[in-house]
C-alpha cells in the first residue's frame, strides 16, 4: 500500500499502486478489482487515486511517430517532453494547461483547457483519435468525430483507459509569445477587456483576492499570441525556438501554516500589481513560451508555501449571462473571508463540448486555499453562489464537493451514471472521487 | 555526429532511459534484448524524440557461444556499449534450487563478462571506445537477504576493475555504476526508502555524464557512497549479526 494525494496534498488516501508499461500489463490489470489510471497526479485532489488500486500510466509514455502535425504517442508521455521534442521543429501543444507536467492521459481525462478556450476549445478538440481499453478489455481505435469520443473527453478516466493518443500540434514560428497586458481596477472592467479582445489567441487575468468595495475585481490581464519569426529581433531570428533556460527554483521544505497569510499575501499582490503596471507600459512585448503558459513551473514543489496540511482549489464555471453578477458575488465573499489566496485565475470559456467535459460558455475563477475549517466553509458558500448562478464545478481541482451539490449543479451526471453502468464501467473503475461524488 | 551506442538488456527502465540520454546527444541507438520485437515501440520512441536512427538486435546472455557472432552482426562495432542485463532472483528460491542459483550467477556474471569480453577485445584493437557495466552495492558486501544476486554482482565488479585495469592504456575506458536502489521492474513493490531510491532517468542522465567525463565507479545517488562506506566499515562480528 502507498499513501497517494493530488497535487493539493490533500486528501492523503492508501491505495495499491500498480506501474504499467504496455497494452498487456494494463489489460492483465483489468481483472483484480477495481481501479483508476493515474497520470502525473497534478490533479489537485483525488482524482487520480484509485479507490482500491492505482495503475501508474507513466510506464507508457514512448511517442510513436510523428506525421503531417500529429503525434503518436503513449497515454503517459508528458506535455513537457512534447514541447522539449517538437518546439525545436516549430510544433507547440495547441491547448495547455497552466502547468507542462501534465500526460496526455491526464489532459484528456480532464479535458483541460488553456488560456484560448473561447477560440480554439479544449484540449480534446486537437485529439484526433485514442486508443482505449474498455472496462471488459478490448481496446477501440475512437475518432474525434465518433459518438463514443463524447464519453471519454472529460471522464475524469472513469469511462476507460486511455492507452494512446493522436495529438494535432500547432505550427508556431518561434518560442516566444507577443504579449500585451492591461491592467483593470474593478471587476466590470475586467470582463470588458476579454469581452473586447475575444479574437486574441490566449487571454488570462490574475485577480487581487484581497479587493474589496470599488477595486472588487482588480486584475492583470495578459493577451498573447505566438509571435512570428518576424515580430522577433534581428539577433533573435536566426533561432527563433531557442529563449532563456531558466533554473527551477525549489521550495526546499514546507512553509509553516501562517507563513502565507493576508499580510504577505497582501504584499505580493501589491507587487503583482505593480508589476502589471510596469507590463502595461511597456505595450506589447516578448515572453518566452516558459514563463507566458508555465509561470508556476518554476517554482520547483510550490505547494510547500501552503504548509504540511496541503491546500484545495475552487474552481467554477459560470454562464456568460450571470458570469458578473456572480463572479462579483464570489470575490465579495472571498475578499470578506480575508483568507489568503495569490494565486486567482479568471479566464474567459467558449462553448461547452462532449457529455462530460467541465467547460462552458462563460467565466471560469479558480483560487487556491489551505487546507483548514475556516477555507471548507467559505468554500460551501462558493459553492452556494456558484449553484445559485447556474455553474459547474472542475473535477479536475476537487478534492470535497458533496456529491449532492455535484448532481444539483450538474444534470449530466445522471446520464453519465447511466453511461458507466450500461458498459460495465461503474464496476471496473473507481477512484476516491467517483466514490465521494457517487459517479 | 556521434558514434553508435549499444545498450544491453534493452527492455529494462534503466536501460530505457540510458538510450534516452545517449539519443539525445545524437548517438545512434542499438538495442538488444531477448525478445527485440518487444522493442518496436521503444525503437519509434528514440526516432520521434530525437531523430536518430535504431536499430533492434537479438541478444540473449546466457547463450555465450553466440556472443562473437552478435558483436560480429553489428551495423558497426560501437563507440559504446552499456551492459544493463542482470536478474534479481529470489533468495529463498536460489537458496533451494541449484538451477535458480546458477541463473543468478550465470546472468549477473558469466554473461555480462562473456559479452563484454567480446567487445573489449574489438575495442581495443580499435584502440578507442566505453564499456559501462551495470553493477550493484548488492556486491560490495554480501548480505542474507540476497547474497547470491550479491555475490554475483561482486564478480562482474571485480570483473570490470579488472577489465578497466588492462584497456586504461589502450584508448578503452570501463565505467563501473553502482545505482543504489532504482525505482524498476526488478524492484517493484518493494518498500523502498525514498531519499535512497533513483529513477530511471537519473540513473541515465549519470551513466551519460559518468561516459561523458571519463569516471571510472559512479553511484548514482551520492548518499549511497556514504551509505556503503558505512557498511563496508562495520566489522564482520558485528555485520553478520545485522539485518540490513
Ligand atoms: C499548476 C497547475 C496549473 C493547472 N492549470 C490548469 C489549467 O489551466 N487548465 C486546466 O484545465 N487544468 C489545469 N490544471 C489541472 C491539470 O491540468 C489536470 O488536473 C490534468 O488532468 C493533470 O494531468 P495528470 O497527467 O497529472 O493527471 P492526473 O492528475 O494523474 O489524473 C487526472 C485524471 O485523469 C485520469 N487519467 C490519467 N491518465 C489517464 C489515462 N491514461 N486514461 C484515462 N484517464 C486517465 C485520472 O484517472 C484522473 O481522473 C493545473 C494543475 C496544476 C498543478
Ligand atoms: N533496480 C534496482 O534497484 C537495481 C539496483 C542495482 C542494480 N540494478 C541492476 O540494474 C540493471 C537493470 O535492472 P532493472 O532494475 O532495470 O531491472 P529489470 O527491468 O529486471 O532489468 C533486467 C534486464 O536484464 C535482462 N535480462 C535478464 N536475463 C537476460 C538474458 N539472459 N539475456 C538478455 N537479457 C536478460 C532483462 O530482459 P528481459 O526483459 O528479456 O527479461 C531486463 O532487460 C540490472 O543489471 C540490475 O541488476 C538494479
Amino acid at each position: 500500500m502507498t499513501v497517494l494525494s493530488g497535487w493539493g496534498g490533500y486528501p492523503r488516501i492508501d491505495t495499491e499502486v500498480l506501474r504499467v508499461r504496455d497494452e498487456a500489463d494494463v489489460a492483465r490489470a483489468l481483472d483484480g478489482g477495481p481501479l483508476i489510471p493515474r497520470g502525473n497526479g497534478r490533479s489537485y485532489g483525488d482524482s487520480a487515486i484509485g479507490a482500491g488500486r492505482t495503475l501508474d500510466m507513466r510506464g507508457m509514455d514512448r511517442m510513436l511517430g510523428f506525421a503531417d502535425g500529429v503525434l503518436t504517442a503513449e497515454a503517459g508521455v508528458l506535455l513537457s517532453d512534447v514541447i522539449e521534442a517538437f518546439l525545436p521543429r516549430g510544433w507547440f501543444p495547441a491547448v495547455t494547461p497552466g502547468t507542462r507536467f501534465v500526460t496526455l492521459g491526464g489532459a484528456i481525462a480532464a479535458d483541460v483547457h488553456g488560456k484560448n478556450h473561447h477560440l480554439d476549445g479544449s484540449f480534446c478538440d486537437f485529439v484526433d483519435w485514442v486508443d482505449m481499453i474498455g472496462p471488459g478489455g478490448a481496446v477501440r481505435r475512437v475518432a474525434r468525430d465518433d459518438p463514443g469520443f463524447d464519453w471519454i473527453r472529460g471522464a475524469m478516466g472513469l469511462t476507460g483507459i486511455v492507452l494512446r493518443a493522436g495529438l494535432r500540434l500547432r505550427p508556431v514560428e518561434s518560442g516566444w509569445i507577443r504579449q500585451e497586458v492591461r491592467v483593470a481596477d474593478t471587476l466590470d472592467e475586467a470582463v470588458e477587456a476579454f469581452e473586447s479582445r475575444l479574437d486574441a489567441p490566449y487571454a488570462v487575468a490574475w485577480i487581487d483576492g484581497l479587493a474589496r468595495g470599488a477595486a472588487l475585481g482588480r486584475s492583470v490581464i495578459a493577451f498573447g499570441r505566438h509571435a512570428a519569426r518576424d515580430d522577433l529581433p534581428p539577433e533573435a531570428r536566426t533561432d527563433p525556438f531557442a529563449v532563456p533556460r531558466r533554473r527551477e527554483v525549489p521550495v526546499p521544505f514546507h512553509l509553516p501554516d501562517f507563513a502565507l497569510n493576508r499580510f504577505t499575501v497582501r504584499a505580493f499582490n501589491a507587487a503583482n500589481l505593480a508589476a502589471g503596471r510596469r507590463a502595461e507600459a511597456k505595450g506589447p512585448h516578448l515572453v518566452d513560451w516558459a514563463r507566458y503558459f508555465y509561470p508556476l513551473d518554476a517554482l520547483k514543489h510550490w505547494p510547500r508555501l501552503y504548509g504540511r496540511r496541503g491546500f484545495m482549489q475552487f474552481q467554477c464555471v459560470l454562464p456568460l449571462e450571470t458570469s458578473r453578477a456572480g463572479l462579483a458575488a464570489l470575490l465579495d465573499r472571498i475578499a470578506a473571508a480575508g483568507l489568503a489566496s495569490p494565486l486567482a485565475v479568471l479566464k474567459r470559456m467558449g462553448p461547452q463540448a462532449g457529455r462530460f467535459s467541465f467547460p462552458m460558455e462563460g467565466y471560469t475563477l479558480a483560487l487556491d486555499f489551505p487546507v483548514s475549517d475556516r477555507s471548507l466553509a467559505l468554500m460551501t458558500a462558493l459553492d452556494d453562489i456558484t449553484d445559485g448562478h447556474g455553474g459547474r464545478f472542475y473535477l479536475a481541482k476537487d478534492s470535497r464537493l458533496p456529491a449532492r451539490r455535484l448532481a444539483a449543479t450538474d444534470p449530466r451526471v445522471e446520464a453519465f451514471r447511466a453511461e458507466r453502468a450500461r458498459s460495465g464501467a461503474d464496476r471496473v473503475f473507481a477512484s476516491a472521487q467517483s466514490e465521494r461524488l457517487k459517479l | 555526429m556521434s558514434g553508435a551506442v549499444l545498450v544491453l538488456g534493452a527492455t529494462s527502465d534503466m536501460a530505457r532511459e540510458i538510450a534516452r540520454a545517449f539519443a539525445a546527444k545524437g548517438h545512434p541507438i542499438r538495442l538488444a534484448a531477448r525478445v527485440p520485437e518487444r522493442l518496436a515501440d521503444d525503437k519509434a520512441d528514440l526516432e520521434t524524440r530525437f531523430g536518430v536512427p535504431v536499430t533492434l538486435h537479438a541478444f540473449d546472455a546466457l547463450d555465450t557461444a553466440a556472443h562473437a557472432g552478435f558483436v560480429a552482426g553489428l551495423p558497426e562495432l560501437p563507440e559504446i556499449a552499456v551492459c544493463a542485463v542482470g536478474l534479481m532472483g529470489d533468495q529463498a528460491e536460489t537458496a533451494a534450487d541449484p538451477e535458480a542459483a546458477a541463473r543468478v550467477m550465470r546472468t549477473n556474471f558469466e554473461g555480462p563478462a562473456s559479452i563484454l569480453e567480446r567487445l573489449a577485445d574489438a575495442m581495443e584493437a580499435r584502440g578507442s571506445g566505453t564499456i559501462v557495466g551495470i553493477s550493484s552495492v548488492a556486491g560490495l558486501r554480501g548480505r542474507a537477504s540476497n547474497y547470491v544476486y550479491g555475490a554475483a554482482k561482486a564478480g562482474f565488479t571485480a570483473y570490470l576493475s579488472g577489465l578497466r585495469n588492462r584497456l586504461a592504456k589502450r584508448g578503452v575506458h570501463v565505467v563501473t555504476v553502482l545505482p543504489g536502489f532504482v525505482r524498476t521492474r526488478m524492484t517493484e513493490g518493494l518498500d523502498l526508502p525514498d531519499r535512497l531510491t533513483a529513477e530511471p532517468s537519473e540513473v541515465g542522465a549519470a551513466v551519460l555524464r559518468g561516459v561523458e567525463k571519463g569516471r571510472n565507479i559512479i553511484y548514482v545517488r551520492p548518499v549511497w557512497q556514504v551509505v556503503m562506506t558505512i557498511i563496508r566499515a562495520l566489522p564482520e562480528p558485528i555485520f553478520k549479526k545485522t539485518s540490513l
